[in-house]
């Protein structure tokens, strides 16, 4: 369970998160939505600790992210990410990318990485590219490496940022059905999307964000057709 | 208008000892970039993560390298430490200042190095649990020496070169054995002509040696 209390995060004098409170439990698929600088990246980037926080908590599983004893590294095995731009690591193979991080993090043996590996790129539809390097892949294809790459480490988590806004039009779709495919089998996930049919016929909860705060959090249903804020009415107006 | 007659025969019959000189800068200037290559990476290192003394000792080392002609730094483990009654050998002032003259340069090639590899490399190796050390010699150092290869062998060919500074600190190297000769038999034009030749030829190896091992190592 990811419980986050009361987060504020500051820019210098730009105050990005201003309080916010969320609970995400196991085996839900929360999508966030919300116009650029609201402060949706940024949450997930507190969420895992690549940004520190000046006010409130993240808990993963009761332990606390930005405690000073926490082992993030540990931590972070918990919890997938995948950015907008894919980062594949453009000097290893495909298999390499995703058994780099099982074989020297997890310490597994070099063959049973490379077997796990090839299973997770199969599952996201890259079972013909295992000797490719990165550069010879399409956008749409390197997403989904980085997809495969995150779930090698068998996180309970996965977050997305904004998985789907580098793509070629044409290669949104496969991403969106490799993310579709994992909340079919499960898998937690927090998205920051801006695909409202994503976020519609996949979440169990939808968030919208408005300039650092969670204005409206609720069943797809009600934001999309029962939207409480006026801001977030506005917002899906735009979108549409 | 010219009157000089040249005797190619005293230079045939050191020829052996003048290709034996070859290897030795060939070894000196290996020797050297090899500890260039590792002083320059750590003090890039210290230049772009540090604060404090650490940073300074970095900043101060590359600007002496880059701005004093590589002589007087060869000079001063020479003659300069010798003042102090440190005495070194030949071979080391050659070493030492060549290597202090490389890891200079070297290390602001690493700095551009890793400039250009997006910070958001790091961040997913970090969020995939790996370690910053991790992370930077699993993911970032394999990608800065690919973009800093080629500087590298530049660097590689600009080292053979420069030792020829050897021959002013007594180390006999290439250019020192050709000078020994040279002076023995005054057929210095001669000489220096060939040795010219040999440099051409080692700096060619180099090259297509560095060449061959680029094909190997880089795949992608």
């Amino acid at each position: 369970m990811i419980q986050i209390r009361d987060l504020h995060k500051h820019f210098g004098d730009l105050h990005v998160l201003k309080g916010i409170n969320l609970d995400v439990s196991k085996g839900e698929v929360l999508s966030i939505i919300g116009s650029s600088g609201s402060g949706k990246s940024t949450l997930l980037y507190c969420i895992n600790g690549l940004e520190a926080i000046q006010q409130g908590t993240v808990h993963i599983n009761g332990t606390d992210v930005h405690a000073k004893n926490t082992d993030i590294n540990k931590l972070r095995q918990k919890l997938g990410m995948v950015f907008q731009q894919w980062n594949s690591f453009p000097h290893l193979t495909t298999l390499e990318n995703v058994a780099l991080a099982p074989r020297i993090v997890k310490g597994k043996s070099k063959e049973e990485a490379l077997e796990l590996a090839a299973k997770q790129l199969k599952h996201v539809g890259l079972g013909d590219k295992l000797k490719n390097y990165p550069v010879s892949l399409s956008g749409g294809q390197q997403q989904r490496l980085a997809i495969a790459r995150a779930l090698a480490m068998e996180p309970e988590y996965m977050l997305f940022d904004e998985a789907t806004s580098a793509l070629d039009p044409e290669k949104v779709g496969e991403v969106l059905d490799t993310m579709r495919l994992l909340a079919e089998e499960g898998m937690t996930m927090i998205c920051v999307t801006h695909e409202m049919g994503f976020a519609r016929e996949v979440s169990d909860r939808v968030a919208y964000f408005h300039e650092g705060i969670m204005e409206e959090i609720g069943p797809p249903q009600q934001i999309f057709e029962d939207a409480q804020s006026e801001h977030t009415r506005k917002f899906l107006m735009n979108v549409r | 208008m010219f009157d000089y007659n040249f005797h190619w025969r005293p230079v045939l019959k050191s020829f052996p000892d003048l290709i034996q000189a070859g290897f030795v800068t060939l070894e000196i200037a290996s020797l050297a970039m090899l500890l260039g290559i590792v002083i320059g990476l750590c003090l890039a290192l210290m230049r772009i993560n540090m604060k404090g003394p650490l940073k300074w000792f970095a900043v101060t080392w590359i600007e002496i390298a880059r701005n004093t002609p590589a002589l007087f730094q060869l000079f001063f483990f020479g003659f300069g430490l010798g003042a102090f009654g440190i005495n070194l050998s030949p071979f080391t002032i050659i070493l030492t200042g060549l290597s202090f003259n490389c890891a200079g340069y070297l290390a602001e090639n690493f700095r551009g190095g890793f400039q250009a590899i997006p910070v958001m490399q790091i961040n997913s190796a970090r969020c995939l649990g790996m370690n910053s050390w991790q992370a930077y010699t699993r993911i970032v150092i394999p990608q800065v020496l690919r973009i800093v290869y080629y500087p590298i062998t530049n660097q590689m060919v600009w080292a053979v070169l420069m030792s020829s500074l050897g021959m002013l600190v007594g180390f006999k190297e290439l250019s020192g054995e050709t000078q020994f000769f040279a002076s023995k038999t005054f057929r210095v034009f001669e000489y220096f002509a060939v040795a010219a030749v040999i440099y051409y030829v080692i700096v060619k190896i180099v090259l297509g040696a560095s060449r061959l091992l680029a094909m190997r190592l880089f795949r992608y």
